[in-house]
């Protein structure tokens, strides 16, 4: 793999020890995918960012990187494992408040942008059509390579940072246009509406992808979607295939610019779609658990809430997990005041995948297929997919 | 027996080979705490992996293992070596923030539990003493 002269120093130890640690990273990433050279990228964002799945090494390695590392590029970060500021109310301990302060210090001490979100696009980390970035968090990763037409590879949290110390990432994988050619064509024969069915349908197409072997799927038939049904389908589509890019026809940037395969058929109807969901509600579920904003949830999905809320009384825990800069906005619009009256509860910073609930609860109600998984995964719920007006109507009942 | 193979993460250490056949998750499949591999019904379940040159196919699990193999490295439970047939990104920057010398690329079929292997990770290759 070439290096310029700049990155050598930076392998050499001329720019300190972080930049040395970093450029280690990337150029061994480099060598093992065959990348010829580096790439300049205008953007970062970081996953690793909850103490519940960092630890006290993962904590220490960054406090090391923070000695005297700096990030070059606009670089912001994932979910934390709670709200910073209502963490007390979301039952939260204080040990664990602690810590998790700790690793979100170490990363502002790198010049990191503290936002703790996993939807970045949507509060100012949003690059433009083609942009390199190297970016960690699944969903956010394919968000921007099929919706916006950025381009990034699945990063972890340790390269993700190497970047943003560098300004670099190798130039492999999704990040050229060999790469970018949908694989798998996808023939959606029915209507879809909301987060839950677009979610239902990504864990369709991721299934069938993981059982072909491919990573790219080509969608066609699907005549609109929202921007929150798109942050549902991408999340659902890279939990449950591992894909960080897909091309859906009429609707992503790039949908024309490679051929839609002519192989490996997919086609999803009602009954797909109503199988599917079905296996995304166990049996015998009590639910006791309410939380909607998997990924994070928009001001627009905020709003509607509110209304959906407004002069009613929630009867189990509900969390509305959000960036705090949406909540920001939901605070001055009147929305938070609302949704808050009613006793649901904001979690900003956070989501119910990353912080530390495993056990609390016996059954969780939400609508998103990525909140499934790793609600049965992680913290061994019963889980259970509705409409947002669904998971509104079991809070309430 | 001289092996070759490709340098991941530099370092030159020999000590005792443990190997297998199956796939390594840091994350969740092994206790950084003792250095034994936990995961249920692994080939190398129960068994220590500490200052041994661990030889295995490739890693897999969630990339939290990057992270793992570092808080190894802390406790003191951690391989000496890391040989694969073809290394993966979690066991890749594992090793390189771990300093863990890695080589890739070696047809593990010649290695056996036990042996007494020389790992020079800096000029890509390895010995079976």
């Amino acid at each position: 793999m070439d290096l310029t002269s700049e990155e050598q120093d930076m392998l050499d130890g001329k720019f300190g020890k972080a930049a040395q640690k970093s450029m280690e990273i990337l150029s061994a990433l480099g060598e093992i995918f065959n990348a010829e050279s580096m790439v300049e990228v205008t953007g970062v964002q970081i996953a690793g960012v909850s103490y519940d799945n960092l630890g006290e090494a993962g904590l220490e390695f960054l406090s090391e990187m923070a000695e005297d590392g700096k990030v070059k590029v606009l670089t912001t970060l994932n979910p934390a494992g709670m709200d910073r500021e209502n963490w007390r109310l979301l039952g939260i301990d204080e040990e664990f408040a602690k810590n998790q302060n700790r690793v979100i210090d170490a990363f502002a001490r790198m010049g990191v942008i503290t936002t703790c979100s996993c939807t970045p696009y949507l509060i100012g980390n949003s690059p433009h059509f083609g942009q390199h970035i190297a970016w960690a968090e699944s969903s956010a990763v394919c968000y921007a390579n099929s919706v916006i037409g950025a381009r990034t590879n699945r990063e972890g949290g340790p390269s993700a940072l190497a970047s943003a110390i560098t300004g670099k990432t190798p130039n492999y994988g999704y990040h050229l246009d060999e790469n970018r050619y949908g694989q798998v064509l996808v023939k959606v024969n029915c209507d879809l509406k909301g987060t839950d069915e677009f979610g239902v349908l990504g864990k369709i197409i991721g299934d069938k992808l993981v059982e072909l072997g491919m990573k790219i799927p080509y969608i066609i038939g699907i005549s609109s979607a929202t921007v929150e049904e798109l942050k549902s389908f991408c999340a659902s589509v890279a939990t449950y295939g591992g894909t960080a890019l897909f091309h859906m026809k009429g609707i992503t940037p790039e949908y024309d610019k490679y051929p839609q395969p002519s192989e490996n058929l997919i086609e999803i109807n009602e009954t797909n779609l109503e199988q599917a969901r079905n296996k995304l509600i166990d049996d015998d579920i009590e639910v006791d658990f309410v939380s909607v904003g998997c990924p994070h949830a928009s001001i627009y999905e905020i709003e509607k809430i509110s209304r959906l809320l407004k002069g009613k009384k929630v009867n189990k825990e509900f969390w509305i997990t959000t960036a705090r800069p949406t909540k920001r906005i939901a605070d001055e619009a009147g929305y938070s005041k609302i949704i808050e009256k009613a006793g649901a509860k904001f979690a900003a910073d956070t989501c119910c995948v990353v912080a530390p609930i495993k056990g609390r609860f016996k059954g969780i109600m939400v609508d998103s297929a990525k909140a499934c998984y790793y609600g049965r995964a992680k913290n061994k719920f019963k889980v259970k997919i509705g409409t947002i007006e669904d998971c509104i109507e079991e809070a309430i009942k | 027996m001289k092996l070759k193979g490709r340098k991941i993460y530099k370092g030159i250490v020999e000590a005792e080979a443990i190997v297998t056949k199956d796939g390594i998750s840091f994350y969740g499949g092994v206790d950084p705490e003792t250095g034994k591999i936990v995961e249920v019904g692994h080939e190398l379940e129960g068994q220590s992996i500490i200052g041994k040159v661990l030889v295995f196919p490739s890693g897999k699990g969630s990339t939290v293992g990057s992270y793992t193999m570092y808080r190894m490295m802390k406790n003191n439970t951690a391989p000496a070596a890391i040989v694969n047939e073809q290394i993966d990104t979690i066991v890749a920057v594992g090793c390189i923030i771990s300093e863990i010398p890695c080589l890739d690329k070696v047809n593990i079929n010649n290695i056996k539990t036990g042996q007494n292997i020389l790992v020079n990770a800096s000029e890509g290759f390895l010995e079976v003493k």
